[in-house]
């Protein structure tokens, strides 16, 4: 009875993912997730030999409500940060089950793969756990974006995985509890010093890769504990990791081992466009060029980077999109794969402005519509528009597909100032004739531009 | 069959069911995609309740506390807030149609 109960929870996962992937149905595919997981908590609180009750009770009460705080308090703009606090908590959750596991079993007399079971869950769960906790520090700003490197490192990071492997397998053999432990701090360390190196741009990559390993660590506990729930659960999950990671990758046009082992952003920040940053000509604009320029176009693309999310530019963006709707412009937004901190993210921005879907284009379906705009408004984005990616094979971020905005008959950036973005790399497409630059925050731009708009 | 090769076959077939469900998700849908599915894999909550409802020493049962209260606000806070972010999603006929209640 027990085993169907979480089959049936099995199921309600499965499904769940599967309506989670198209728009429509998405809402509700989360919420048969959820059941399923209720279903799952229930099942285990009656069929589980209990003793210890209020230590449950206290918990699961503890916990839901600092995960429900959490989740209603946080700004969308902080999504990706908290996405990875989730994850670090799931990881450690794993780390700890099997922890107990260590004190309860009889370790001598365990059998090989059980123990495999536990040393894979501790190691990949507390990977996840720090990993993501430094990601989550790197996204808020506590901790810098850059990649920290030191003499080393490598060296460093060689001989903690050479521990790893041999610590595991002598408490495996020997079957000492201290071992465990070890293993456990050691991982902890790999996790930090994983993480540390990779710069703030690559961030999405590693949580979503965290997110991947956070599922194994769950299907590893499954193993060690015999659950095929936790199984299901953490290879579904796994699986799901995986393959948005490398969509990620590819969208960067990079390699998985590229981003975790370059240092990328570190090394070459001063390699193209030899000329200093800011001390060429542009054009700059002003509130009321930038109305007349979109009020009298007929298409006009936008596209939002990190800058219209830190400015909580959203819902300005969107006034102005129905403001120039109302005058007969058409409106499309083009959403580059990796514009924000993460897929998707700054479609989730604009859906909370209200923004439908259907005007959300993907770097495919904007592409060929690019000629034929006649005005592309950039807002807050850079090195996504950046055509050196296309044209010079010197750039570091030489081969990643850009939005080529470039070719729209006209170009208006708004932007704080010339500052190089994220993987700090001068963008040619300021100083193109095309171009004009409105200097300001996104937020007040827009409005600005809204206002400007009325009086045409 | 022994317990490991229930439990490896059962790892591949999920893993393989995973890998074809996401392959076919929009982008939009990523960031979504990530949190529901962070939050499935605080599954893990189930082995923690039984770890931290044994009849076991202070150690272990501080240790399965832990473990609950982490895999509790995975699982909860994941859910909740992937809910957040769907409610935003809309159509223009679902936003009409709001309008027209």
């Amino acid at each position: 009875m027990t085993e169907v109960a979480y089959l049936a929870s099995a199921v309600a996962f499965i499904v769940g993912l599967k309506l989670l992937g198209a728009p429509r149905t998405a809402r509700t595919g989360n919420r048969i997730a959820a059941t399923g997981m209720l279903a799952a908590i229930v099942t285990t609180l009656v069929s589980e030999d209990i003793v210890g009750w209020w230590t449950v009770v206290a918990g699961l009460v503890v916990g839901a409500a600092l995960g429900a705080w959490f989740a209603l308090r946080v700004q969308m703009t902080a999504m990706p940060e908290l996405v990875a606090a989730f994850n670090g908590f799931g990881g450690i959750a794993s780390a700890l089950v099997a922890s107990v596991a260590v004190v309860q079993s009889d370790l001598d007399a365990l059998a090989p793969e059980t123990s495999v079971s536990i040393l894979f869950s501790i190691v990949i769960g507390a990977i996840t756990f720090t990993g993501s906790f430094v990601a989550f520090g790197k996204l808020q700003g506590t901790l810098p974006g850059r990649p920290m490197t030191f003499p080393g490192q490598h060296i460093i990071n060689g001989l903690l995985a050479a521990a790893l492997v041999s610590v595991s397998i002598w408490a495996g053999v020997a079957g000492e509890a201290v071992g465990y432990w070890v293993v456990a701090g050691i991982a902890l360390a790999m996790g930090v010093l994983g993480v540390v190196p990779i710069g703030g741009a690559d961030m999405p990559v590693v949580v979503s890769l965290l997110n991947s390993l956070s599922g194994l660590a769950a299907a590893a506990a499954g193993f060690a504990i015999e659950s095929n729930a936790l199984i299901i659960g953490g290879a579904l999950v796994g699986a799901a990791g995986l393959i948005l990671t490398l969509q990620m990758t590819e969208a960067m046009n990079r390699s998985l081992g590229n981003v975790l082992f370059a240092g990328f952003g570190a090394a070459d920040s001063s390699g193209s466009g030899s000329s200093a940053i800011g001390e060429r000509p542009v054009k700059r604009a002003t509130a009321d060029d930038v109305a007349i320029a979109l009020g009298y176009a007929e298409s006009v693309m936008v596209v939002p980077g990190y800058g219209l999310a830190v400015a909580q530019a959203q819902h300005a963006v969107r006034e102005l999109a129905d403001a120039l709707e109302a005058r007969g412009v058409t409106v499309h937004y083009a959403i580059h794969p990796v514009a924000g901190r993460m897929p998707g993210h700054m479609n989730v921005l604009l859906a909370e402005a209200d923004v439908p879907y259907e005007q959300l284009l993907d770097i495919e379906q904007a592409g060929p519509m690019l000629p034929r705009t006649d005005v592309a408004l950039i807002v807050g984005a850079n090195d996504v528009v950046n055509p050196s990616a296309r044209d010079d094979a010197t750039s570091p971020i030489y081969g990643m597909p850009i939005l080529e905005v470039d070719r729209a008959s006209r170009v208006i950036v708004v932007k704080r100032s010339l500052s190089p973005g994220f993987a700090g790399i001068d963008n040619p497409l300021f100083y193109d004739d095309n171009t004009l630059m409105f200097f300001d925050d996104a937020k007040g731009a827009l409005e600005e531009t809204i206002a400007a708009l009325k009086q045409i | 069959m022994s317990p490991l090769v229930v439990g490896v076959t059962v790892f591949v077939l999920a893993a393989v069911v995973g890998l074809e469900l996401i392959s076919k998700v929009p982008p939009t849908l990523h960031t979504p995609l990530m949190s529901g599915a962070n939050a499935i894999s605080g599954i893990t909550i189930i082995g923690a309740i039984a770890a931290a409802g044994l009849d076991a020493d202070a150690v272990a049962r501080v240790l399965g506390f832990l473990a609950l209260v982490a895999a509790t606000i995975n699982v909860v806070g994941g859910f909740l807030v992937t809910d957040r972010m769907l409610e935003m999603f809309k159509s223009r006929s679902d936003r009409k149609r709001a309008t027209d209640d």
